[in-house]
């Protein structure tokens, strides 16, 4: 809310910075985003009075106006602006002025007529255009007769932009701080002051006319409605409010409209009770309803927009048919217009939850439903409709109706709090005396009664968001001061700090997968519906949001990969053709009974480009599948985990490389899969060739590990043989190994691989390859003659298992 | 001439020959050249039997002494001639040890990942667990848990994806501790814990709303656990993450799961508290949300507040990582580019 300093000054002496001021609101109340001051920076804006407005002789807009501002001799102004006229109060930036943006004001010629500053309007020296009166918007801004304004006088004090606003973010819980009233209590508390509530009575009343004659009230979801109440000002001649009532509502953000409108708004201003005003003479039925109409769908607000109505939108209707929103916007039939003569004001008290409803709905986030969404003070409902009412007859020259319609009577009820001392410092840790408690309570103006430490506190109903001890709690703590609270840490019985065994694992794999030159990638959780089912590791039902606010981000993801994919793409596209990132997050699977998702941890990566990069020492390396095989393989390795690891060749992934992807086994489960993305999905994430790997990290971290025990260091020496192969380009590798091992026994301690060749002098369909067979017995001395004769063995059996040429 | 002079002039002549030596080989030749089976030496000492046999021990010394000053000089000229090799050697392997190493690829981990570790390992020094919990998360646990009933107008401060009506994307980590509550046993002590995590909010992307981003929150219930415990732990924090010559400053604020509430300022690393346009001429930048347990939630999560209270607080490492690093704009977190990436260095 804007709260402005010099009304604030209206209810107490406050000889307080605005900015020290806002500071204290801020370390007390509620946040404050910034404190302006309208003057700053600007400079020489005094008020004139055109005296003589002629055309231009040259132009065909142009007046060249004759100015007095306060000296000896009018001076020269040309103007552009269509509303200028003889004898009009305007603002005149004079020459050498400041303007909004720091724009100066020079003395120029303007198509040969002398121009010695500028009149302007209120946007050119910083209001908002959302708050200049309408007639205004598109000229320049003339002083109405009321505001009394001298030539040559600085505009500033006139048009309030002297006066310091702090604009205040309020919580949801202090509705209260949405009205003067509310901050002049609070500000009072943090100064000990007592704020003077200036609420002005009915006064100006016709004796003559029964109320119950004119109107009549039925409310018919009396559940929604807390309080209502109307009253009625007769013979109201519709102007322009007076200037001081203008200028206040400027300061706060309002713009002025009418005398009724600008009356309700000011109102609501001052007590934080949204008024609405109806013309009287618009009732076809004269018969208020409060209460739903759910055959009626349409209804034209205020903004002139058409809203579709639902049928839990609560409304205030003539007899049938609807006139207003309740509590949230008016309709725009029964607007006031110039024509108006007799006012209906309406001041009320509507379900919070019922308001946000349809504010939220509707988007349509008024002053007022801000207001009644967070709640109204019950003990000046009717304070608040008798100042509009005698307001509303003053500035309008008509007189109010004696006595008001009032079905629901508000119900101001103060709450009572028992708490004590020994609490407060127990949950403070301070050490406050209960004289320091009650001082603050008193400030605060809650009545307290005190007796054996124990503070039974008598909340009054303006402040609706206290209920319970922890809220009183507050109170004390926030005007006793956050500043003057003992800094000390938790005591009481010691407890053990650390990871869990599977945080530590993670921690370690992204260590390791940080050494192994790839960097750690954050991806989106939310994917489009195309991407979140690529690459899926288990069948799975999707995960989508109710009301996604774009399709990119509506699915939940059941894969890591596609997010990496386009972590490498955006790379690619900035020339960043060198891309190697892990992602260890969640991915989330459904099957078709449930609404709610598992959610699974993975671990994934992709790597593209080249990891050896080109320097003077290397030629660069592309990647390939061996060199993420070689870190998946590290990593798993790492983990020392109980069953044994495989790599079995899949073809049928379908977003994989058929020849070039492995499904991951540990033991008879498959727990991932390596491989290069198919070449037609690259294309797809305009990616070039990229390799990439996807685990199931839960299952991993559940997977039974070995228990590490030490392995004593034969000191008998290995012997070693190699041998060659030339066999069948299909035969696996671990085929060629199995079948090594099969007739081996415990002696073979180690195969090697350490060449594959296939191309020029092989046969086309073969390939070249050779192993390292290293034996050891733990126990002895192996002999040559013991060693060939396994060695022969194994090849035996290689033999006998494939066709195959020893070489 | 006598033996006795065919060994000095045997010696003499050697020695000559072995100092103007220049070569390994050489020396090697002259070696057995002189000293050898067949070499003068031997020869003279063959001379032995035609002399005396008092004057042979004589002679067999001085043949003797010879032999040890060729060999003596042959091997004083060998090492010379050994070291010149190698400095020759050394001087041929020079390089240029200004020619940059051999690259060593090496990734880093993320940014928020690594503000995230840097909480962790601070919490966990003063005792506390680290526990994660659903990102899909129930209405129940993400709000009515945390006294945030349907309809409460707080919701709005957390805008939220919806799956149906019951079930959501957790706006905030604070589930993990409503679920956590209610599992622990206070009769075995009290519970310390922070809940580091995504969380996701109905926002649209841009320099800075992020409709992901990520949460850590604190919890501490206890029998004796006062708000001068719930400051000094963030003023902890905050210097944890910022340094040492940072205040705190604590407002209030509204969260329907802490009463009181409070959120918490630090010192703008900017200005360092003058006022500039990252701290909007305040001086201070707000960094996280706290507040004392509400009883209502503690109630909710089956823990007697007449017995037990504690505090609670959240912060945003995206938004630390924006502060911490000048970060401007929060899809950088995101994108992934491995030029932001790497520009985060672990150590030091």
């Amino acid at each position: 809310m804007k709260v402005s300093y010099n009304w604030l000054k209206e209810y107490f002496d406050l000889d307080v910075d605005p900015k020290v001021l806002a500071e204290k609101i801020e370390r007390t109340a509620v946040e404050v985003d910034e404190v302006t001051c309208a003057a700053d920076g600007l400079k020489k804006i005094i008020v004139g009075y055109t005296l003589d407005v002629q055309p231009h002789p040259d132009s065909d807009h142009l007046n060249v106006c004759q100015v007095d501002v306060g000296e000896d001799e009018p001076i020269q102004i040309v103007c552009g602006a269509p509303n200028v006229a003889k004898g009009q109060y305007v603002i005149v930036a004079m020459h050498g002025a400041r303007i909004k943006d720091n724009v100066k004001i020079k003395r120029s010629k303007m198509r040969g007529e002398q121009s010695n500053g500028m009149i302007c309007a209120l946007q050119e020296i910083g209001f908002e255009e959302k708050v200049v009166p309408k007639e205004y918007v598109n000229g320049i801004y003339v002083f109405p007769e009321d505001s009394h304004v001298k030539p040559g006088e600085p505009v500033y004090n006139y048009l309030g932009m002297d006066d310091n606003v702090i604009d205040t973010s309020v919580t949801p819980n202090r509705g209260d701080l949405f009205s003067m009233d509310g901050n002049a209590y609070e500000i009072g508390a943090i100064y000990d002051k007592v704020p003077v509530l200036h609420h002005r009575q009915l006064e100006t009343v016709d004796q003559e006319i029964d109320i119950k004659d004119l109107l009549n009230i039925k409310i018919d979801a009396p559940e929604d409605v807390q309080a209502y109440q109307m009253g009625i000002v007769k013979h109201v001649k519709i102007e322009p409010s007076p200037f001081w009532l203008q200028v206040r509502l400027m300061t706060a953000g309002v713009r002025p409209i009418n005398n009724v409108v600008d009356v309700t708004n000011y109102i609501m201003l001052k007590y934080g009770q949204p008024l609405h005003a109806f013309d009287y003479d618009k009732l076809t039925t004269k018969e208020i309803h409060v209460g739903y109409s759910p055959k009626q769908t349409k209804f034209v607000t205020l903004d002139g927009e058409e809203r579709e109505l639902r049928a839990t939108d609560l409304m205030i209707k003539d007899g049938d048919k609807n006139i207003a929103m309740a509590g949230v916007m008016g309709g725009l039939e029964t607007e006031i217009s110039d024509q108006t003569k007799t006012v209906v004001i309406e001041s009320a008290i509507f379900d919070p939850i019922k308001i946000r409803k349809t504010a939220r709905y509707h988007v349509l986030h008024s002053e007022a439903s801000m207001r009644f969404e967070r709640g109204i003070n019950p003990a000046t409902v009717t304070d608040a409709l008798n100042e509009a009412l005698q307001l509303t007859a003053q500035f309008g020259q008509g007189e109010a109706v004696k006595d008001q319609l009032s079905p629901v009577d508000p119900n101001p009820q103060s709450v009572e709090v028992t708490l004590d001392l020994t609490r407060i410092n127990h949950v403070l840790g301070t050490s406050l005396t209960v004289e320091e408690v009650t001082d603050i309570l008193r400030r605060l103006q809650f009545t307290v009664q005190v007796s054996d430490e124990v503070f039974k506190v008598t909340v009054p109903a303006r402040r609706w968001d206290i209920h319970i001890p922890a809220d009183i709690l507050e109170e004390i703590a926030r005007i006793y001061g956050y500043d003057n609270l003992p800094s000390t840490l938790p005591t009481g019985s010691t407890t053990i700090g650390r990871l869990t065994t599977s945080q530590q694992v993670i921690r370690g794999i992204r260590e390791l997968l940080q050494g192994s030159g790839l960097n750690q990638a954050m991806s989106y959780g939310l994917t489009t519906a195309e991407k979140a089912k690529m690459f899926m590791m288990q069948e799975s039902e999707e995960t989508k949001l109710d009301f996604p606010m774009s399709q990119d981000h509506a699915v939940l993801r059941m894969n890591l990969i596609s997010g990496l994919l386009d972590d490498v793409a955006y790379n690619v596209a900035r020339k960043e053709a060198n891309v190697a990132l892990y992602e260890q997050g969640r991915v989330f699977y459904r099957t078709a009974d449930v609404d709610r998702p598992s959610e699974v941890e993975h671990l994934a990566g992709a790597i593209t480009g080249s990891m050896v990069t080109k320097s003077w020492y290397d030629k660069e390396v592309p990647v390939d599948f061996y060199q993420l095989k070689g870190i998946v393989a590290l990593l798993l390795h790492d983990l020392n985990l109980e069953e044994s690891v495989s790599y079995v060749a899949n073809q049928t992934r379908p977003e994989m490389h058929p020849g070039r992807t492995a499904d991951i086994y540990l033991g008879d489960h498959v727990i991932g899969f390596i491989g290069q993305v198919h070449p037609q999905i690259e294309k797809q994430f305009k990616i070039p060739e990229t390799y990439v790997f996807e685990l199931d990290l839960q299952a991993l971290l559940d997977a039974p590990k070995r228990i590490q025990h030490y392995e004593p260091i034969s000191k008998y020496p290995a012997i070693t043989r190699d041998v060659a192969l030339l066999i069948d380009k299909e035969v696996s590798n671990t085929e060629i190994v199995a079948a090594l091992k099969k007739k081996s026994n415990h002696h073979l301690e180690d195969i090697q691989l350490f060449d594959v060749y296939s191309g020029k002098h092989i046969p086309e369909n073969k390939k070249s390859v050779a192993y390292t067979l290293t034996y050891r017995d733990k126990h002895n001395t192996l002999t040559e003659d013991e060693v060939n004769q396994e060695f022969e063995q194994a090849i035996s059996e290689l033999k006998s298992t494939f066709e195959v040429e020893i070489r | 001439m006598g033996l006795h002079e065919q060994l000095e002039e045997l010696k003499a002549k050697s020695l000559h020959e072995i100092s103007s030596t220049d070569g390994l080989k050489r020396l090697d030749a002259i070696r057995v050249n002189v000293l050898g089976k067949k070499g003068p030496l031997t020869e003279i000492l063959r001379g032995m039997r035609d002399i005396p046999k008092a004057d042979r021990p004589k002679v067999g010394e001085l043949s003797n002494r010879v032999r040890d000053n060729i060999t003596a000089a042959i091997e004083e000229k060998r090492s010379e001639l050994e070291k010149a090799v190698i400095e020759k050697k050394l001087e041929n392997e020079k390089i240029d040890v200004t020619l940059p190493g051999k690259p060593v690829m090496q990734g880093e981990p993320h940014v928020i990942q690594q503000i995230i570790d840097n909480i962790e390992d601070l919490f966990l020094g003063m005792g506390y667990q680290v526990i994660q919990g659903p990102e899909v998360e129930t209405d129940k646990y993400n709000f009515e848990m945390l006294n945030l009933p349907k309809d409460h107008p707080a919701r709005d401060m957390q805008d939220t994806f919806y799956i149906t009506d019951e079930i959501l994307m957790r706006s905030q980590t604070s589930p993990v501790q409503a679920r956590t509550m209610e599992k622990h046993d206070f009769s075995k002590g009290p519970l310390k814990m922070i809940s580091p995590g995504v969380v996701y909010r109905r926002d649209t992307d841009d320099a800075t709303h992020s409709h992901q981003f990520h949460q850590v929150e604190g919890l501490v219930i206890d029998k004796h656990i006062t708000m001068g415990d719930l400051k000094g732990t963030l003023e902890v924090l905050a210097k944890e993450l910022f340094g040492d010559r940072f205040e705190v400053r604590l407002r209030p604020s509204y969260f329907p799961f802490t009463e009181p509430s409070v959120e918490a300022d630090v010192t703008c690393f900017n200005c360092m508290g003058k006022g500039c346009s990252v701290c909007k001429q305040t001086g201070w930048i707000e960094v996280l949300g706290a507040g004392m347990v509400h009883p209502n939630v503690l109630r909710m999560a089956g823990v007697d507040p007449e017995v037990y209270g504690g505090y609670a607080f959240g912060l945003g490492p995206d938004r630390f990582a924006m502060l911490r690093y000048g970060v401007d704009d929060i899809r950088n977190f995101y994108q992934n580019d491995v030029r932001f990436l790497s520009q985060f260095s672990k150590k030091g």
